[in-house]
């Protein structure tokens, strides 16, 4: 196929059979009790200058206590793919975590765009479509996958995608490049001890984010029985042997819902919003994340009060239990 | 007729009265959300809401929440949830008949910049937030309408990114060239004061209607360039007491995203 346009953004490649290979060997079959904290977990699985993928995003569904525990241990250098996002990279960015955000949807608030308009974090432009069509190549094993979205554009030309002659119809096919990030954080639901996750309602791509990662961090709503995942498979999205790690996060995604479950906090990301400057964003991160040791002192700050109120004002309920 | 009433108001019930009932609608993020809800209480009760975070035709719980897609509210009784891979695949297998986007920038050929304005790629002037699922829309949906206010700097013969394609450069073919849909494309500008088309031989803005009382000059002096003119130009009447009633007593009371200063 002759390449005819090339994005210019700088694009991560790896290798798909060395990424297969590496799945044979570091992904374990075997039935284990994979249940762990927040704290080990990013420990043990989040490295400095990982390409890191999250799934929901942190209004909705977020892995918002492993995104906290990440601030909390300081990682630095990450890449972050922003496929549907909302406040995640303002937090990893007004952490010091993040060098480089591959931008489906930037985020909001004020000192994640002077980051990046001060050069100290560098984008890639994407979109929200081709991100999750890039982590669906990485899913599928594939180098890449073929969109009609993308073309013409300065998107195009600033993201790391493509443009070909089609060998089969002779038009012009835009390409992306599957990811297969180091690292995947997903909150669901829920899953067993071994991580056969449940998600319900609409969603981004947590199955592809899985499936594509090395390795998978899952942050739950409620851990359950084994026998409960057998009785209804048809709810299970995400097999076991693809999940590393398995932390119990109730309110995992405070301050933003997990639908039918809670609503958001709109106190708290009121708080959130008012950041004007990296000092204010100190001053949130130092208050409900610096000064709290983990997940659950994190949640004894915000009150059981407060969180209750949450799950009685989330009053649709329907499609998002079992 | 109610004389008080918002840009945002305005933009609003011109695109709820613009799309058919009984067809299906990408819905973008913000003023969009708004204007598809009205709609849908108004004038197409059977109108197909998709959204790209994977709600298939919901009906969307009222009273609108700023900053919020994805919630309960935004899915609440819909007829499929899916995935954001495979709403984008509806639109790209030729289902989706609108969509409905904001922009910041907008240059002659309707091609939109959601990005960044001044500066460079690496050290923008201001950053916005990128084209989230705007690009998909714009690029795969069949006829794409899109909303902004009518300012000078927002309408300009070159935008500082194309964020999301519109015509490209103009030429007839220029979108299949790129990779594009063939067929697709924008459909109409609402603004805040006008409404564009873009005919079919010349894939220009061209002024179709002007809000009442004002001018076609009000219009040009609030543009970089010169548009196509219509040899007639309709006037466009203000929002309706029942729409007004509607957003804001039902969809937007605490007025978050219709804003509180009536004009």
């Amino acid at each position: 196929m002759e390449v005819i346009a090339s994005g210019q953004g700088e694009t991560r490649l790896w290798d798909i059979d060395e990424v297969r290979q590496w799945k044979a060997e570091k992904k374990s079959r075997k039935l284990a009790d994979k249940v762990t904290t927040e704290k080990e977990a990013v420990a043990a699985f989040v490295h400095d200058g990982d390409y890191i993928s999250y799934d929901l995003s942190s209004m909705v569904r977020g892995p918002m206590s492993l995104e906290r525990e990440i601030v909390r241990q300081r990682k630095k250098n990450l890449w972050i793919a922003a496929k549907f996002t909302l406040l995640d990279t303002s937090i990893l960015v007004g952490g010091g975590c993040v060098s480089k955000i591959d931008v489906g949807f930037a985020g909001l608030g004020k000192p994640l765009f002077r980051a990046i308009e001060e050069g100290r974090v560098k984008t890639v432009d994407w979109s929200n479509g081709t991100l999750a069509l890039r982590h669906m190549a990485g899913a599928m094993g594939v180098p890449y996958l073929p969109t009609r979205a993308l073309g013409g554009t300065d998107t195009f030309k600033h993201s790391g995608a493509k443009q070909v002659v089609d060998p089969f119809t002779s038009k012009v096919i835009t390409l992306v490049p599957a990811v297969f990030p180091d690292v995947a954080i997903i909150h669901v639901n829920q899953c067993d001890k071994y991580g056969n996750a449940r998600v319900f309602g609409p969603t981004i791509s947590p199955v592809e984010t899985a499936m594509a990662s090395r390795r998978v961090i899952i942050s739950t709503e409620e851990i359950i029985p084994t026998e409960e995942i057998k009785r209804n498979p048809g709810l299970t999205k995400i097999p076991y042997y693809i999940v590393d790690a398995v932390v119990y996060a109730p309110w995992g995604g405070h301050p933003g819902t997990c639908p039918g479950w809670y609503t958001y906090d709109a106190d708290n990301l009121n708080e959130f919003f008012a950041a004007q400057n990296d000092s204010d964003m100190k001053k949130y991160l130092d208050k409900y994340v610096y000064g709290v040791h983990d997940h659950f002192e994190y949640l004894e700050l915000i009150g059981i009060g407060k969180l209750m109120k949450l799950k009685e004002m989330e009053t649709i309920r329907e499609g998002y239990h079992s | 007729m109610s004389a008080q009433f918002t840009d945002v108001e305005f933009m609003i019930c011109q695109a709820a009265r613009m799309v058919e009932d009984q067809s299906t609608v990408f819905v973008g993020y913000g003023m969009p959300q708004i204007a598809i809800i009205l709609a849908q209480k108004l004038y197409t009760p059977d109108i197909v809401q998709v959204y790209e975070y994977g709600a298939i035709g919901p009906e969307v719980a009222t009273p609108f929440r700023r900053n919020m897609m994805a919630d309960a509210r935004n899915s609440y009784r819909s007829y499929c949830w899916t995935t954001m891979n495979w709403m984008i695949f509806n639109a790209q297998a030729g289902f989706i008949d609108y969509g409905m986007l904001g922009a910041a920038q907008i240059d002659p050929f309707g091609n939109i910049n959601s990005t960044m304005i001044g500066g460079t790629y690496e050290r923008p002037g201001k950053r916005f937030t990128g084209s989230g699922g705007g690009n998909e829309v714009a690029s795969l949906c069949w006829k794409t309408i899109l909303l902004m206010e009518q300012e000078k700097r927002r309408f300009l013969p070159k935008i500082d990114f194309i964020t999301s394609p519109g015509y490209l450069d103009g030429t007839p073919g220029a979108r299949e060239k790129a990779g594009l849909p063939a067929g697709t494309g924008p459909y109409r500008v609402i603004t805040s004061k006008a409404t564009f088309d873009f005919p079919p031989n010349e894939k220009r803005m061209r002024l179709i209607a002007v809000r009442d009382g004002f001018s076609t000059r009000d219009i040009l002096d609030e543009m970089e360039f010169e548009p196509l003119m219509a040899g007639r130009i309709d006037v466009l009447q203000g929002p309706k007491t029942e729409e007004l009633n509607y957003l804001r007593d039902v969809i937007d009371p605490d007025r978050v995203v219709i804003g509180k200063n009536r004009k």
